[in-house]
């Protein structure tokens, strides 16, 4: 299965950068085979065609302003996914929505998308989640392997005599 | 009676535009650009080590990453007065090539073809009329009847399973649109095409930066790039030959696709070479240090105003002093205050916000407004290309007229230099700027090559802070134009840091004189057929491939931010 887990978000405003740390996060915890890869993607968007062309299954880590607490965690999946990013929930979501579209008109989209994310406290200039949302991203990570295990990929961690 | 139109957000680019137009009999007669962010990135920097700038301000904008680190690298380095080892500025220079031709390549057919461009017109083509035509224009191996007919069958399933919502905000059958059917088709192919081979200028960065879209290579004083011609982790002849392929197929999209393309499309549209002039003071920095001081370079930048080429003046050195003594910001229609009521200098800026509504006559935007010498000023590549072209640039001069002999020659009338200042000149000389920087991808690759096997493998100095305060300032001539950060270190730690990005020269709200910005100015006059739908503003704002991420910063998310169009 080829595969990749994408964070995206701006490390500089605060909990935006929640979808950055969780894949940070997610590539110390588990060794990755050589078909699935980690992504920082940052804001970024065309840059990253060549990695999410052609995928069997894309998890994106995101901020998700959703209207629920801050903190609380979202599973988005199957329809809800272009419905999120067309309807602009994440504040940088005409790029990747853009990328999407493109790679769907070149038939090589994705054929299957999750997105996890974290409702933020604040998207206020800064290089530090908040507590709630920093408390979330063991969570992720979990949330993320078990996405895999789901499609048969189990996952596992460093060694922990290496840690 | 004038009638108001508010655009926000303009779509398709990244950060938060907001235009206003005032219409009256037909025409545009008053123009606002407004950044509906707030920009503050340079108050995390502060206290901060100098050696961690760059990859800090390689965050503010997704789609500049690499752009803001090297021109914070450059700042430091030139507040210490370093210089940089051949190794690392050839390298630099190869990632910011391959960093421009990518996105001079994506802005034009994935960002704004469809302003442009009716796909739906497309679906009404005869593929092997569009593909005679194709071959009639350039030799491009994928202009044939196969390939059209694939593309016109991809359209039609695509269109037919309700899928062309996803391309935001096409104005699908509007009286501006005037391509005939197999030219949008034909754009429609090219447009599919281009998103392979974007993948090629992308794959370089990866390749020397370790990393993309962040790259990992940049330090102040050279690169981290360990040079070995025989060990597999580092770059090696192999990566080396890797990247001269992708530069090559590059160099044939270039050259036999996207500059005949935008010529095609300029012909199509010649009423575009007389519209969205505005600001003719054209601002350059000169780019591509083939030394290690920074004071000689393969593409020159300078100043030209009032269109005339022969007033150019040249920028010619890494902290040249006409060019860091000219630079001032206002913020009398910004909403920031400052300590005084006068343009401060990027050395002494500062970043307090003020907020107040949107007024039209006093603040009303998050950019601030730069001039240079008291002067309002474009940037970008049709700065980029006047810049050089009076200069004498030779590939400059060469690519600029063998593109205006095609517009002449499609449109069967004389178009000259002049026709540049306009809306479709500005995608004109992208083309034209693009076809110089693939060459100088080939030329920078070869000199790499050259001075690697001359047995140089030294890639880094390392950076010495001296005691109390210095400063210094980096430029880079960016896609979008000239990019300048400033910074002020204080025994090692940074004191003050400022970028003046391309997008605040050309975005930025009326200035301390009350003049209009470049994108106000480009509006006025233009002939808009429909207030409801204002593809005419799109098309010349577009133009200037905005880009205000790094200009201002941080979004409402909680507001719907879907297009809305007001006219009241």
């Amino acid at each position: 299965m080829r595969a990749v887990v994408l964070g995206i978000g701006n490390i500089i405003l605060s909990d935006e950068g929640v979808g950055v740390r969780a894949v940070e996060a997610f590539e110390q915890r588990y060794r990755l085979p050589e078909d699935i890869l980690a992504i920082d993607g940052g804001t970024s968007s065309m840059e990253l065609i060549d990695e999410l062309s052609d995928l069997d299954f894309l998890l994106v880590f995101d901020t998700i302003v959703a209207g629920k607490p801050p903190g609380t965690v979202v599973r988005l999946a199957g329809e809800e996914v272009p419905a999120f990013f067309r309807r602009k929930l994440s504040p940088h979501q005409i790029s990747l929505s853009d990328l999407l579209a493109s790679l769907e008109f070149l038939g090589q989209a994705p054929k299957d998308i999750v997105v996890l994310g974290v409702q933020p406290v604040t998207l206020e200039l800064g290089m530090d989640l908040t507590e709630p949302v920093a408390a979330r991203v063991p969570e992720l990570v979990d949330m993320a392997v078990a996405e895999f295990a789901a499609r048969g990929v189990q996952l596992a961690p460093h060694s922990a005599k290496a840690a | 009676m004038s009638k108001r139109v508010t655009i926000d957000p303009i779509t398709r680019i990244e950060g938060h535009l907001r235009i206003d137009v005032d219409v009256d009999g037909g025409h545009v007669n008053k123009a606002w650009s407004s950044g509906q962010m707030w920009r503050g990135v340079e108050l995390i920097l502060l206290g901060r080590d100098p050696r961690d700038a760059w990859a800090i301000t390689q965050r503010i904008c997704g789609v500049c990453t690499t752009v803001h680190a090297i021109t914070s690298v450059r700042a430091v380095e030139n507040a210490l007065q370093m210089e940089v080892p051949l190794n690392a500025q050839y390298i630099r220079n190869l990632i910011i090539l391959a960093h421009a031709v990518h996105d001079h390549i994506v802005h034009f057919y994935h960002l704004s073809a469809l302003d442009w461009v009716d796909v739906t017109s497309a679906l009404k083509a005869d593929p092997d009329k569009t593909a005679s035509l194709a071959e009639s224009l350039s030799s491009w191996h994928l202009n044939g009847k196969h390939e059209m007919r694939k593309t016109a069958e991809r359209l039609k399933n695509f269109v037919n399973g309700g899928q062309l919502g996803i391309f935001t905000n096409g104005y699908w059958g509007h009286p501006a649109m005037k391509l005939p059917p197999e030219v949008n088709l034909l754009a429609v192919a090219h447009y599919l095409q281009a998103l392979e081979v974007q993948r090629k200028a992308n794959k370089i960065v990866s390749i020397l930066g370790s990393k993309t879209p962040h790259i990992q290579n940049v330090a102040v004083g050279g690169v981290a790039n360990p040079i070995a011609t025989d060990s597999q982790t580092v770059l090696t002849v192999e990566r080396l030959m890797a990247i001269k392929g992708y530069i090559d197929e590059l160099a044939d999209f270039v050259k036999n696709v996207y500059l005949v393309d935008v010529a095609a499309v300029g012909a199509f549209y010649p009423e575009w070479t007389k519209i969205g002039a505005g600001v003719t003071n054209y601002l350059a920095v000169p780019d591509l240090p083939l030394d290690t001081k920074g004071t000689k370079f393969a593409l020159p930048g300078g100043f030209i105003e009032g269109g005339n080429v022969g007033s150019y003046k040249p920028i010619s050195k890494f902290g040249d002093e006409y060019w860091a003594k000219g630079v001032e910001e206002s913020v009398k229609h910004s909403w920031y205050d400052y300590s005084k009521a006068a343009p401060l200098h990027p050395y002494k800026g500062e970043t307090k916000p003020n907020y107040t509504d949107f007024k039209d006559d006093a603040k009303y935007s998050w950019l601030k407004s730069p001039t240079f010498y008291g002067k309002v000023a474009q940037v970008g590549p049709l700065a980029r290309v006047l810049n050089m072209y009076a200069a004498g640039h030779e590939p400059t001069k060469k690519y600029a007229t063998k593109t205006l002999e095609t517009v002449s020659a499609l449109a069967k009338t004389n178009v000259g230099l002049d026709a540049m200042h306009s809306t479709i000149g500005r995608h004109a000389a992208r083309a034209i700027s693009c076809a110089v920087q693939v060459d100088m991808l080939d030329d920078m690759w070869g000199k790499l090559v050259h001075n690697i096997g001359s047995g140089d493998t030294k890639t880094y100095n390392k950076p010495v802070f001296p005691k109390g305060e210095v400063m210094g300032v980096g430029f880079h001539e960016a896609p979008r134009g000239a990019l300048s950060h400033w910074v002020v270190i204080d025994d090692g730690k940074i004191k003050n840091y400022q970028c003046v990005v391309p997008s605040t020269w050309n975005a930025c709200p009326r200035n301390e004189k009350d003049e209009a910005g470049p994108y106000e100015a480009s509006l006025m006059h233009t002939p808009i057929a429909d207030a409801e739908k204002p593809l005419e503003v799109l098309r010349t704002i577009h133009s200037f491939d905005p880009c205000i991420a790094c200009a201002i910063h941080l979004t409402d998310a909680e507001n719907d931010t879907a297009i809305s169009v007001k006219a009241v």
